[in-house]
């Protein structure tokens, strides 16, 4: 008897402090799903968001690879556009991408300097002149020092830099054909003029 | 039991297992320990919830040399954290710090902790009222239930 009575004596609008709960798991629903239809849409949550974009590129100077050039100077790269890849024999996903390298640098549109990262000098020669070379410049960076300087977490990853030596974009993972043909080759464009 | 008594005497004496390795640790023992406190204030990039004193992460293991590099190098605490910071971001701090995108995470807990404790009070309060004395047909039901363990018709 009392819970009936209860309800009746207690007004309705007492009592909306009740669905509160209910209102709370629907709010923390929606955030779930949307996060999950997210990744189900290719959002890597593991991935950190650079802070460097739009400031200087980290002053370096690498020692290149044996009977392979110069080394990879952050001041020399200032006056041109060009792309930094952090790469190394060692990496699976670099294997994924390295196609993709090479049909860059056989366009001619951009230099790719390489930063042979945690690597050995005769792994990084032999496992290019396997598969074909396709960096201007490479140089070695035996202990993360450019690397971390960078803010790199996983290899392989892309920076662009302008004229000025400005980071301008950052590539985490592997550059696919469609992210070199729909952000990173317009967006070069762009920096070029 | 001798045996038994070995074997807890040796996990007393024996060291957790760090990831810092012998060949890592610097000379000077102050120093050492300065970089052990700094290694702990830092999230290990790659794994992502260890720190990197405590990751086998090669990453993690090269941050903590570079952390000890610049230490030798005369730069203080501070200094060092916030190379790290200028490289990766706040995510690199295992303790977050306290500015606007963190307030929620900082002071969240105790806004509800209040909020609970408003609830608990005003009920509290509500509950100390006596409640309404029960009526004559009530008090009859119950005499009734007691009496003949029913109620009457």
């Amino acid at each position: 008897m009392s819970g009936q009575d209860a309800s009746q004596a207690t007004p309705l609008v007492r009592r909306w402090p009740y669905l509160l709960p209910l209102v709370l798991i629907l709010a923390l629903g929606g955030v779930f799903t949307k996060r999950l239809v997210d990744v189900e849409q290719g959002l890597n949550p593991n991935v950190i968001p650079t802070v460097l974009l739009d400031t200087p590129l980290p002053s370096f100077d690498l020692a290149p690879l044996p009977g392979r050039g110069t080394s990879l100077k952050s001041d020399d790269l200032k006056g041109e556009v060009s792309l930094i890849n952090v790469w190394g024999s060692w990496c699976i996903a670099c294997l994924v991408e390295h196609p993709v390298l090479l049909d860059i640098a056989a366009s001619g549109e951009v230099p790719i300097h390489g930063i042979a990262w945690r690597d050995e000098p005769d792994r990084s020669l032999a496992w290019l002149a396997e598969r074909g070379d396709p960096y201007a410049k490479i140089g070695q960076d035996p202990r993360s020092k450019a690397a971390i300087a960078f803010g790199v977490v996983a290899a392989p990853e892309t920076f662009l830099v302008d004229k000025q030596g400005i980071i301008r974009y950052k590539q985490t993972g592997p550059i696919t054909a469609e992210d070199w043909r729909n952000k990173i080759k317009p967006l070069i464009e762009q920096l070029k003029k | 039991m001798k045996t038994f008594a070995i074997l807890i005497a040796a996990l007393c004496v024996s060291a957790p297992a760090w990831a810092v390795e012998p060949q890592e640790m610097l000379k000077d023992p102050a120093l050492e320990v300065r970089a052990r406190a700094i290694s702990k204030e830092l999230r290990c990039v790659q794994c992502q919830n260890e720190t990197i004193d405590e990751s086998g992460a090669q990453i993690a293991r090269d941050m903590r040399i570079l952390v000890r590099e610049r230490l030798q190098a005369g730069e203080n605490d501070d200094q060092i954290i916030a190379y790290m910071v200028s490289r990766y971001g706040d995510y690199v701090r295992l303790r977050p710090r306290f500015m606007n995108s963190t307030l929620a995470l900082w002071i969240g807990p105790f806004v509800i902790l209040l909020a609970g404790g408003f609830v608990v009070a005003s009920r509290l309060r509500k509950g100390g009222k006596n409640p309404d004395p029960l009526t004559p047909e009530e008090q009859a039901t119950i005499a009734s239930l007691i009496e003949h363990g029913e109620r009457t018709p």
